[in-house]
C-alpha cells in the first residue's frame, strides 16, 4: 500500500518536473528541475530495489553530469530565448503531435511484450528478490560485472578515456 | 506492489517529453537536456523489466548506458563550448553551415 502511494507521488513529480525542463526558457531553471527529476527516479529505482543503481544515478546524474550543465550554462552566460513562439508555431503544433504520436506506439509496444509475458512463465532469471535481497543489491551487480559483463566493463574505461581526451582536444584553443 | 505496467507507463511518458523537448527547443544544452530524460526513461525500462524477469542483467546495462551518458555529455559540452567560441549562439537555427 505504502509503495503504491510513494510510487504514484513520485511517478507524478517526475513527470511534472520533466515537462518544466522542456517548457521552461530559463536554461538554468531546466537544469534545476532535472536534478528533481533525477532525485525522483532515483526513488523509483529504490522501489524496485535498485539500490546500487539508485545511488549511481544520484551520485552520476544528479553530481556530476548536472554539475557539469549548470556549469557550462554559467560559462557561457546566456541570456534567455528572446525569439517569439509565433515563428515556430507549426513546428511546436507537429512536434507535440509526433510526441504524442510516440507515446502510442510505445504503449501499443509495451502492451503487446506484456501479453506475451502473461503466456510464458518459466522463462524467468535465477536472481529471485529473495536471493538478491539475501546476497546484497550491490554484491550481485558486481559479480555480475566482473564475471559476465567484464568485457563491456574494460571497454567503458577505454569509452571515458577517448570522452576525457575528446573533451580536452576540443576545449584548446589551438592543438 | 506496484505492477510492471505503470513503470512502463512512466517510463513511455518520460521518453515522449524527451521527445518533444528534443524537437521543440531550439537551446541546444536544453536540447542535450531532453536526449537525457530519455536515457533515463530507457534506464527505467531496464529496471523495470529486471525486476519482473527477475534477472540482474537489466542493471548492468543500465550501469552502462549511465557511463556512456557521462562520456556523451562530457564531449557534447566541450563540442558547445566550441561551437558558442566561434558563433556566439548555441541556437540550433544559426548553426546551419558544416564550415565553421
Amino acid at each position: 500500500m505504502i509503495e503504491t502511494v510513494l510510487f504514484v507521488i513520485l511517478a507524478v513529480i517526475t513527470t511534472i518536473t520533466a515537462v518544466m525542463v522542456i517548457v521552461q526558457r530559463n536554461p538554468v531553471s531546466s537544469a534545476i528541475y532535472l536534478i528533481i527529476t533525477f532525485f525522483c527516479l532515483a526513488g523509483v529505482y529504490l522501489l524496485l530495489h535498485a539500490e546500487f543503481i539508485a545511488i549511481i544515478q544520484i551520485l552520476v546524474y544528479a553530481g556530476a553530469i548536472m554539475v557539469l550543465f549548470l556549469f557550462v550554462v554559467m560559462f557561457l552566460n546566456l541570456e534567455k530565448e528572446k525569439r517569439p513562439i509565433i515563428r515556430h508555431r507549426l513546428q511546436k503544433i507537429f512536434g507535440v503531435l509526433f510526441g504524442a504520436v510516440l507515446l502510442f506506439q510505445i504503449g501499443m509496444i509495451f502492451r503487446s511484450v506484456l501479453l506475451q509475458f502473461s503466456f510464458l512463465d518459466g522463462g524467468k532469471g535465477n536472481f529471485s528478490s529473495e536471493k538478491v535481497a539475501q546476497l546484497g543489491n550491490t554484491q550481485v551487480v558486481a559479480r555480475l560485472l566482473f564475471t559476465d559483463f567484464l568485457l563491456p566493463f574494460e571497454i567503458t574505461s577505454v569509452l571515458l578515456l577517448v570522452a576525457i581526451i575528446g573533451a580536452i582536444v576540443l576545449a584548446k584553443r589551438e592543438i | 506492489m506496484v505492477s510492471l505496467s505503470s513503470y512502463l507507463i512512466l517510463s513511455a511518458i518520460l521518453f515522449s517529453i524527451g521527445v518533444v523537448g528534443f524537437l521543440l527547443r531550439r537551446n541546444t544544452i536544453v536540447i542535450f537536456m531532453s536526449i537525457e530524460l530519455m536515457l533515463n526513461a530507457a534506464n527505467l525500462a531496464f529496471i523495470a523489466y529486471a525486476r519482473a524477469l527477475q534477472d540482474m542483467s537489466g542493471q548492468v546495462f543500465v550501469f552502462f548506458v549511465i557511463a556512456v551518458a557521462a562520456a556523451e555529455v562530457a564531449v557534447g559540452l566541450a563540442l558547445i563550448v566550441a561551437i558558442f567560441k566561434t558563433k556566439h549562439s548555441i541556437d540550433v537555427d544559426e548553426l546551419s553551415a558544416l564550415k565553421g
